[in-house]
C-alpha cells in the first residue's frame, strides 16, 4: 500500500469538496478498493470515506418504493429490507459476514464489477440511482465492465427501487471467489417482468429481453425453456465456457421464477 | 473403557491452547532489536534474459541499506536436489543450478532476481519497485508435451527439458508389454493429476541473524525440518560451518510438504544479516506464496490394466509426465519416482507392472512433495482405472478389487512394484466400509435423490501408501542423498519431570500431546510432567523432521528407544538404592521394586539420586539421567484404507455435492485416536479439495491464472460433508516398537478417486454412459460439459 491521506466527512457536501482534490477517491466499505491498494494496483492520494454521512445510511419504504442510503451495508439491507424480500435475500448472500458488514450498496454499484450481485437488482427493478447532482435510471447507469454513468467525484447518495409484486435472485457461485458465475434477478411488476443477469456477460450486467417478454405473458419457470442466450457475448474463463454461462442464464432464470412464485 | 491417559487415550491437544488464544510464536512474531526488512524483486514474465539490473535508484531510496542481485551469489552454491534419479539408459538426471537469486535468466513468474534490505518493509517495497531490470522476455515452456518435443529450453546449458526418463522396474518392461499385448482385456485411461498450491495458513517467513562477536548465525524460519535446512544451507549453498548456524523453526502454521524445502530467501536473509550486522527479516505475501511455494502433483498419465475376462489382474503399465517446474526442489525427483512408481501395485496381486516417468522442466514454479507426495498420484491413476475396468467388464467395482486383493495370510508380501508390505488386511477394511457406509442402503438413497431431479452416485476405492519414511539403507540404494532416520533425547530432570528433545517438527500434527502419551505410558508417570522440545537445532538431536507420515513411526520409535535406555539406567540406580542386584529390579507403574520383598523406590526418587549422586557408585554409573537414541526403520510402514463417497449431481448445472464420505483406515496401533481422526479429516478436506475445487493453472505464456483465492478454489467447510471415519481395523506394523504406521497423508491419498468414481457413477445412472472420465477438479463447468459433449 502506498501512502495516502484519509478523511471521513459527515455531510455529502463536505465529501464532494474533499473529492475535488487531485487523486482523491471515494471509499465505501472498501471491499474492493482496500485489497486493490494493498496490492499496490491503486494509489489514491486521498481516501474520502462515505460511511460517516448519516444521510446516506439506512433503508426506508414509501409508496411502493424502497430507498436505500448509498453507504448502507449489505448486512443492514439484509436486515431492514423486509418489504422487498428478494433484495433482502440477495444482500444476505453477498460474500461472507465480514464483507456484508463493511461493503455498501453505493460502493458496489459504483464499482460495477461484472460479477457483483447488486447491479442485477438495480437493473431488474428499474432503480433510480440518486447522486449528489442528479438521478440516473438504472438502464442508463451501467455502461460495461467497471464502467458507469458516474462522473469524476460524483457520489451515489441513495438508490430507489420500486418494490416488485414478486421477485427472486438466483446466484450460481464461482467456486473460488463465490462471486456470481451467473446471477439472475427476476422482478415481476404489474407493468411487466424485468430480468437482469450478472456475472455472465463481457458487457457486464444486462437485461434478457426475450425472457422478459416470455415471462410477461406467462410467469412460470417453463416460459423460458424454449429460449436460449447467445453465447457469443458471454465471459469465458477458468470457471466456465461461454456456452456454460449461456446455459446457466436460462437455468438460473427458471429457478428465480420458480422461487419468486 | 476408553483410557484417560497414555497410549490409546484422547487428551485434548495441549498446544491448541496457545494457538487458539493468539499466544503462538510464529517466525513473523519474533521481533529482534535492530531488525531490517527484505523485499524481493520478482520476475513478471515466465522466462527472459536478464540483460541488466540497475539498482542505483533503489539504493538511494529512503531507508535502503543494501540491494542484492544474482551477481552477489555467483560464488556460492546452488540449492540441490536431494535424490539422484538415473534414467533408463543409466544416465544421471539433469541437475541445473538453482541459485539464491536468478542470474542471467529468470525462469518462472515470481523468480526472484534482486532483493532490497531497508529499515521498514514499506521502504524496501518502494525500493524494490525502483529497481530497473532489463529482462528480454523469451518464449515460455509451459505444456509438458511441447517441452519434450523440442524448441525453447528452460535451462540452455543442459540442452533438453527432460530431467530424466525413469523406468520401474526396468527388468519387468518386456514381460509387462507382453502381458498387455496378449491379455483378454485391457483397460486404458488417460488422466491429469491437477497441479495444486499448498496454501499453508502461515506464509513462508525467514529472519537471518549474524553475531559478529561470535561469528554465529541464527535462522528463524518456517521449516518442517530445521536440521535438514541447516545441512542444505551449510553443505551446499552458503558454506557456513554447521556448528556456526542455528536454525529455529518455531510454531509453524501448516506445511503440507511446502516447508520441507530450503528456499533462496533463507540464504538471502542470512547473507544480508552478515553484510549488515543486523537481523534481516522477510515474510511472504499471499501472492508470493502462490508464485513461489513449491507446488504439488501435476502429472499427466496414461495407465493400462490388463486382466482376464473374470477380472484377474495380469499387468499394470503407466506412462507419466511429471512437471518439476523451473528448478529442482529438494524432493522433487523422489516424488514422481520412488514415492509413486513403487506404489503402483496398490493393494493387489498382479504378476508384473512397469512404470515410466519422464520428469519435465517448465517455466512454472518448482513442484515438489505435497501431502501424500506421489502416492496420491499412484492411487488416483490405479483406482480410477480399476473403476473403469469394472465398468467395462460389467463387474461390481468392489468385487473386482476384492478378487485381486493380497490376502491376509500372504503377508509379508513382496508386491510387484518392489516393496515388501509387512502386514495388512484389505478384506477387513472393505467389510468395515460396507457396514459403515451402508452400501446396502445406497439404492434406496439413489431413488430418493432421483425424485428431486438429481443424480446420486457412489464411488469406492482402496489405497496403500508407504509411510514412516524411510529406511536409510533402502533409500540410499534408490538414490537418496540423505539418511531418513530420526532422533530423540529424553532428559529426566532432577525433580522427575521430563524434557523430550525430538527431531520431528510439529506444525499441526499434535506431537506435543501425543509423544508425551508414549513416554508416560512407558514410565508410568503423569504425561503432564513431560514436555516436548522441537524445532531448534541448538536444543534437539540431529533428526530429519516431519513429512511422509513419519513422525510417530520413526521419531516416535526413537523416543521409545531413548526411554528404554532411561529405564535401563534407572534400574541400575534403583538397584544401588535398594542394595539389590540389577537383575532383580522390576519396573512397573513408575515404581522400581525387588520381587519377593517390600523394597521399592519411585521413579522420582531415582531421578533425584541421579542428579544428587551422594553415596553413588560413580565408578559403575554416570550421574544424570539423559539418553539419546537414533532410530532407522527396517522398512516403510504400509497404512491402507477403503473409502466410499456418495455424491449428488445437479444435471442442470453440473454441480457436485458430497452427501456422505466414509473413510476406513488401518494405521496400525493408534496413540491418540482424536488426533488421528483430526488428521484424517484434514487429509480428506485436501483430497476433496483436489477432486472438486483446486487447480493451479498457467496460460500459454507462463502467466499463472489462479494466483489468488479469487480464482484458486480452496475447500471450505460448506463444501465438505460430515465424515464417517474409522480406524478400528488395525494390523500393527511388525517392525517398529509402537506398531504404528502413520496417518497424516491418508485422507489426501485415498479420497480423490472415490470422489471422481462417484461422479462418473452418478452420470452413468443418468444415462451418460459415454462419460468414462472427467479430469480433476470435477468442477460444475467440467461436469456439465461432459454431460453435454
Amino acid at each position: 500500500m502506498y501512502d495516502f491521506s484519509f478523511v471521513k466527512p459527515g455531510t455529502v457536501a463536505d465529501a464532494v469538496t474533499a473529492l475535488a482534490s487531485e487523486d482523491a477517491q471515494a471509499l465505501g466499505g472498501g471491499q474492493t478498493l482496500i485489497p486493490t491498494m494493498k496490492q499496490r494496483l491503486a494509489s489514491p492520494a486521498k481516501l474520502v470515506s462515505l460511511t460517516g454521512i448519516a444521510d446516506m445510511q439506512g433503508v426506508s419504504q414509501s409508496g411502493g418504493v424502497l430507498s436505500i442510503g448509498g453507504a448502507t451495508t449489505h448486512a443492514a439491507v439484509s436486515a431492514q429490507a423486509g418489504g422487498f424480500a428478494g433484495l433482502a435475500a440477495l444482500a444476505g448472500g453477498i460474500g461472507d459476514p465480514a464483507v456484508r458488514n463493511r461493503g455498501t450498496i453505493g460502493g458496489s454499484l459504483a464499482n460495477n464489477d461484472p460479477a457483483a450481485c447488486y447491479p442485477s437488482a438495480a437493473l431488474a427493478t428499474g432503480a433510480t440511482i440518486v447522486t449528489n447532482t442528479r438521478e440516473i435510471a438504472a438502464d442508463d447507469f451501467f455502461q460495461g465492465l467497471f464502467e458507469t454513468a458516474l462522473d469524476e467525484g460524483e457520489i451515489i447518495t441513495a438508490v430507489h427501487m420500486p418494490i416488485p409484486e414478486a421477485s427472486n435472485y438466483q446466484k450460481f457461485e464461482q467456486p473460488a471467489s463465490r462471486f456470481a458465475l451467473v446471477g439472475v434477478f427476476v422482478a415481476k411488476y404489474a407493468s411487466g417482468v424485468r430480468v437482469a443477469v450478472t456475472g455472465a456477460s463481457e458487457g457486464g450486467v444486462f437485461r434478457w429481453s426475450e425472457a422478459e417478454a416470455a415471462l410477461g405473458a406467462n410467469f412460470s419457470p417453463d416460459a423460458v425453456s424454449g429460449l436460449s442466450v447467445a453465447p457469443g457475448d458471454m465471459i469465458e474463463d477458468l470457471h466456465g465456457s461461454k456456452a456454460y454461462r449461456a446455459h446457466l442464464v436460462k437455468v438460473m432464470t427458471s429457478r428465480a421464477v420458480a422461487a419468486a412464485g | 473403557m476408553p483410557k484417560d491417559s497414555g497410549i490409546g487415550a484422547s487428551p485434548k491437544r495441549r498446544e491448541d491452547i496457545r494457538f487458539l488464544t493468539g499466544l503462538g510464536q510464529y517466525t513473523d512474531d519474533i521481533s529482534l532489536t535492530g531488525e531490517t526488512h527484505a523485499v524481493f524483486a520478482r520476475s513478471q514474465v515466465a522466462t527472459g534474459i536478464i540483460k541488466s539490473i540497475d539498482t542505483s535508484a533503489a539504493e538511494n531510496m529512503p531507508g535502503v541499506l543494501a540491494v542484492f542481485t544474482g551477481d552477489d551469489f555467483v560464488d556460492v552454491g546452488g540449492n540441490p536436489a536431494g535424490w539422484l534419479i538415473n534414467s533408463r539408459d543409466g544416465e544421471p538426471m539433469k541437475e541445473p543450478k538453482r541459485p539464491v537469486l536468478a542470474h542471467g535468466k529468470v525462469r518462472h513468474v515470481g523468480d526472484a532476481y534482486a532483493a532490497v534490505i531497508a529499515e521498514t518493509a514499506e521502504q524496501a517495497r518502494d525500493a524494490a519497485e525502483a529497481i530497473e531490470a532489463d529482462i528480454d522476455e523469451q518464449p515460455a515452456v509451459v505444456d509438458m508435451k511441447s517441452a519434450l518435443a523440442g524448441g525453447a529450453l528452460v535451462h540452455d546449458e543442459i540442452g533438453t527439458n527432460q530431467c530424466f526418463d525413469w523406468g520401474w522396474i526396468e527388468d519387468n518392461r518386456a514381460a509387462t508389454d507382453a502381458a498387455i499385448k496378449s491379455a483378454p482385456h485391457v483397460t486404458t485411461l488417460e488422466l491429469v493429476n491437477n497441479r495444486l498450491v499448498p496454501n499453508a495458513m502461515e506464509p513462508r517467513a525467514s529472519t537471518g541473524v549474524f553475531d559478529p562477536g561470535t561469528g554465529d548465525y541464527t535462522l528463524y524460519t518456517t521449516s518442517q525440518n530445521p536440521h535438514l535446512t541447516r545441512l542444505l544451507i551449510c553443505a551446499f549453498v552458503l558454506g557456513i560451518p554447521e556448528n556456526k548456524l542455528r536454525v529455529v523453526a518455531p510454531d509453524v502454521g501448516g506445511g503440507f510438504g511446502s516447508k520441507i524445502y530450503h528456499y533462496g530467501e533463507e540464504a538471502l536473509v542470512l547473507s544480508a544479516a552478515k553484510k549488515l550486522g543486523r537481523p534481516v527479516r522477510w515474510t511472504a505475501s499471499r501472492s508470493e506464496s502462490f508464485l513461489t511455494d513449491a507446488h504439488g502433483r501435476d502429472h499427466v498419465t496414461k495407465i493400462e490394466i490388463a486382466c482376464e475376462k473374470d477380472g484377474t489382474f495380469l499387468a499394470f503399465r503407466t506412462e507419466t509426465m511429471a512437471n518439476v517446474g523451473a528448478y529442482l526442489s529438494n524432493f522433487s525427483t523422489a516424488t514422481p519416482t520412488f514415492l509413486h512408481g513403487t506404489l503402483m501395485a496398490g493393494n493387489y496381486t498382479v504378476p508384473t507392472l512397469y512404470v515410466n516417468v519422464k520428469a519435465v522442466f517448465t517455466n512454472t514454479a518448482p513442484v515438489d512433495a505435497y501431502r501424500g507426495a506421489g502416492r496420491p498420484e499412484a492411487t488416483y491413476s490405479l483406482e480410477r482405472a480399476i473403476d473403469k475396468c469394472a465398468q467395462e467388464l460389467g463387474m461390481d467395482p468392489l468385487a473386482l478389487r476384492r478378487k485381486n486383493f493380497i490376502k491376509p495370510d500372504q503377508f509379508p508380501y513382496a508386491a510387484a512394484a518392489g516393496l515388501e508390505y509387512d502386514t495388512g488386511n484389505y478384506h477387513a477394511l472393505v467389510d468395515k466400509l460396507e457396514e459403515l457406509a451402508d452400501l446396502s442402503g445406497f439404492e434406496a438413497r439413489r431413488a430418493a435423490t432421483k425424485a428431486t431431479g438429481k443424480l446420486r452416485g457412489i464411488g469406492v476405492n482402496t489405497y496403500i501408501e508407504a509411510c514412516g519414511i524411510a529406511p536409510s539403507n533402502l533409500v540410499g540404494v534408490l538414490g537418496s542423498r540423505v539418511g531418513l532416520y530420526d532422533a530423540a533425547t529424553v532428559r529426566v530432570n532432577a525433580t522427575g519431570n521430563i524434557s523430550v528433545m525430538v527431531g520431528a517438527h510439529s506444525h499441526g500434527q499434535g506431537h506435543e500431546t501425543a509423544f508425551p502419551q508414549v513416554v508416560a505410558d512407558m514410565l508410568g508417570i503423569d504425561e503432564g510432567s513431560i514436555d516436548i522440545v522441537h524445532g531448534d537445532t541448538s536444543k534437539i538431536p540431529f533428526g530429519m523432521g516431519t513429512y511422509g507420515s513419519r513422525s510417530l513411526a520413526v521419531c516416535g520409535s526413537a523416543v521409545v528407544r531413548a526411554t528404554e535406555k532411561i529405564i535401563n539406567k534407572a534400574k541400575k540406580i534403583a538397584a544401588h538404592m535398594m542394595e539389590a542386584s540389577e537383575q532383580d529390579v522390576e519396573f512397573s507403574e513408575g515404581q522400581f521394586s525387588i520381587a519377593g520383598t517390600d523394597k521399592s523406590v519411585g521413579f522420582g526418587d531415582v531421578a533425584l539420586k541421579a542428579y544428587i549422586p551422594h553415596n553413588f557408585p560413580i565408578e559403575d554409573i554416570e550421574p544424570g539421567l539423559e539418553e539419546t537414541a537414533f532410530y532407522d526403520p527396517a522398512n516403510f510402514t504400509y497404512p491402507a484404507g477403503a473409502y466410499a463417497c456418495e455424491v449428488e449431481v445437479d444435471p442442470d448445472t453440473g454441480k457436485v455435492t458430497i452427501d456422505r464420505f466414509t473413510a476406513v483406515d488401518d494405521f496400525g496401533n493408534v496413540i491418540n485416536p482424536m488426533i488421528v481422526t483430526g488428521q484424517v479429516h484434514g487429509g480428506l478436506a485436501q483430497g476433496i479439495g483436489q477432486a472438486l475445487l483446486e487447480n493451479c493453472t498457467y496460460d500459454e505464456n507462463g502467466q499463472i491464472l489462479s494466483a489468488s483465492f479469487m480464482d484458486y478454489a480452496m475447500p471450505r467447510a460448506s463444501d465438505l460433508p460430515l465424515y464417517t471415519v474409522d480406524h478400528s481395523c488395525q494390523t500393527p506394523c511388525t517392525h517398529n516398537p509402537l506398531g504404528v504406521k502413520g496417518c497424516g497423508e491418508a485422507g489426501a491419498i485415498g479420497s480423490p478417486p472415490a470422489v471422481v468414481n462417484a461422479v462418473i457413477n452418478a452420470l452413468h445412472s443418468g444415462g451418460h454412459t459415454d462419460v468414462t472420465h472427467i479430469d480433476m477438479p470435477v468442477s460444475p463447468a467440467r461436469v456439465w460439459a461432459a454431460m453435454n459433449s
